[in-house]
């Protein structure tokens, strides 16, 4: 069972630990005042990265193996030709420029050193050396329908979601904002989108079922049993039984169906967790009472989680990053927009408030 | 030699002293900077080594109106500071 976290936020990246009273913030803080957008611990290696957002400066990626922070290259796009023209869905200038790192991921347990990485404006990276060094995915960029993405509420398009498949190293799968998912089975050299059955409703009707502009907030997948996926989409929640191949959308979720994150539990793949939002216009809780919604037969039905979270007056948005799980699934935590940060070690059931006063939350790991 | 100069802010970030720098263009200069100084680099311009959206470049009092290929002029006694343009929070 971990007992240590690592919490993203808008003015630094903060520890959380485990003890015999429970979980506490830690005065183990880095980069204090600067915008941590995503972490990765990599097990594998003991590296823990962080990627920091300095606006003006740029994007930046630091990496940790117990002795201090070192700054090491970033995710950068290639010299783009001048007689190429870059767009997005719309039309608009597409830079080619690292705007954020959105997800950062380990390769399969067989391919020690190598990270994935998702960027905004929706390049997809691989280094095989620690992050040393990072290469554009090209088959992906130059794919034709990569031009068809567009941003879902960022600008521009983006990945944010890295699924290895634990039986197949070589099968990777993305969840693009919005750009729909897409796999890889030979370790990135042809891809293929695998939204089918998900629905758009910010499309014209004849258009909501177009697998490459759906916009996936997060994807996840279940480690024992890979085949089964979900996906909280800007239009609801998405489960696959068939390994990406299709989707069903799942109905009937109260209080709501919107949300960002989601988190399957490891060894359960009927088991998910979501913190619903009222609808996408309008992303607060309903009637100002945070809950988590939990399945545990696949969709069928949810229980909503309540007990140690504020019932009046929570206005908290969790980040498709800053729902996380730990490796034997009791442990749950979860940061929000206002600051606010829970942890679970029964499932959901009862959740412990670690703060309500942290700068908005971008990410949260288990370590 | 132009004088090119950075805002403090960065300083926390990545050591950059004001230096004296080659170059008939922003950009030339820039790069005869970023020679010497390589990690400089990523934190005033981005891959195409246009400059950063909410970075600011003023040569002898004059905005740097190129932001994107860096191409105004640069006298051998230019003054050039990199600055922010002011945003966020």
């Amino acid at each position: 069972m971990s007992d240590q976290m690592i919490v993203s936020t808008r003015k630094g990246l903060f520890t959380a630990k485990r003890n015999g009273k429970g979980w506490a913030l830690t005065d183990d803080v880095a980069f204090l005042g600067d915008n941590v957008t995503v972490t990765l611990h990599d097990k594998r290696s003991g590296y823990t990265y962080a990627a920091l957002d300095h606006g003006h400066f740029g994007v930046k990626l630091h990496r940790n193996k117990g002795q201090g922070w070192e700054e090491i290259a970033a995710p950068a796009y290639p010299e783009k030709p001048e007689d190429v023209v870059s767009t997005d869905g719309w039309g608009k200038e597409l830079p080619w420029a690292t705007a954020l790192i959105w997800a950062l991921e380990p390769g399969g347990a067989d391919q020690p050193g190598l990270l994935w990485c998702g960027t905004i404006p929706g390049g997809l990276f691989k280094s095989e050396d620690h992050g040393e060094t990072w290469e554009l995915n090209r088959p992906l960029w130059d794919h034709p329908s990569r031009k068809r993405w567009f941003g879902g509420g960022r600008d521009l398009p983006g990945i944010h979601s890295i699924c290895v498949d634990p039986r197949d190293s070589n099968m990777v799968r993305l969840g693009v904002s919005c750009g729909g998912v897409w796999q890889t089975n030979d370790g990135g050299k042809s891809w293929d989108c695998r939204a089918m059955g998900m629905r758009a409703e910010f499309m014209p009707p004849e258009q909501a079922g177009d697998q490459e502009i759906q916009d996936p907030h997060f994807l996840v997948q279940c480690k024992s049993d890979p085949d089964r996926l979900w996906v909280q989409h800007h239009n609801g929640i998405f489960q696959s039984r068939d390994g990406s191949a299709s989707w069903s959308e799942v109905t009937d979720v109260n209080p709501s169906s919107f949300g960002f994150g989601v988190a399957v539990h490891p060894d359960e793949p009927d088991t998910a967790w979501f913190v619903p939002g009222i609808k996408d216009e309008l992303r607060i809780p309903k009637d100002g009472e945070l809950v988590v919604t939990r399945t545990r037969d696949g969709g069928k039905t949810f229980d909503i989680l309540r007990k140690g979270l504020p019932q009046s007056h929570a206005y908290d948005v969790v980040l498709r990053h800053a729902l996380a799980i730990d490796e034997t699934g009791d442990q749950l935590a979860f940061g929000s927009t206002t600051g606010s940060l829970y942890v679970t070690e029964d499932q959901g059931d009862s959740w412990q408030e670690m703060s309500h006063s942290l700068p908005p939350v971008y990410a949260v790991r288990f370590m | 030699m132009a004088k090119v100069t950075f805002t403090a802010n960065l300083m926390r970030h990545v050591d950059c002293p004001s230096v004296d720098a080659p170059g008939a263009t922003v950009r030339d200069v820039l790069k005869a900077v970023f020679l010497e100084n390589p990690r400089l680099k990523s934190y005033v311009v981005d891959e195409q080594f246009s400059l950063r959206r909410h970075m600011g470049i003023i040569v002898d009092g004059e905005i740097v109106l190129d932001r994107k290929a860096l191409s105004d002029p640069v006298e051998s006694h230019s003054e050039v500071f990199v600055l922010q343009a002011l945003s966020g929070g």
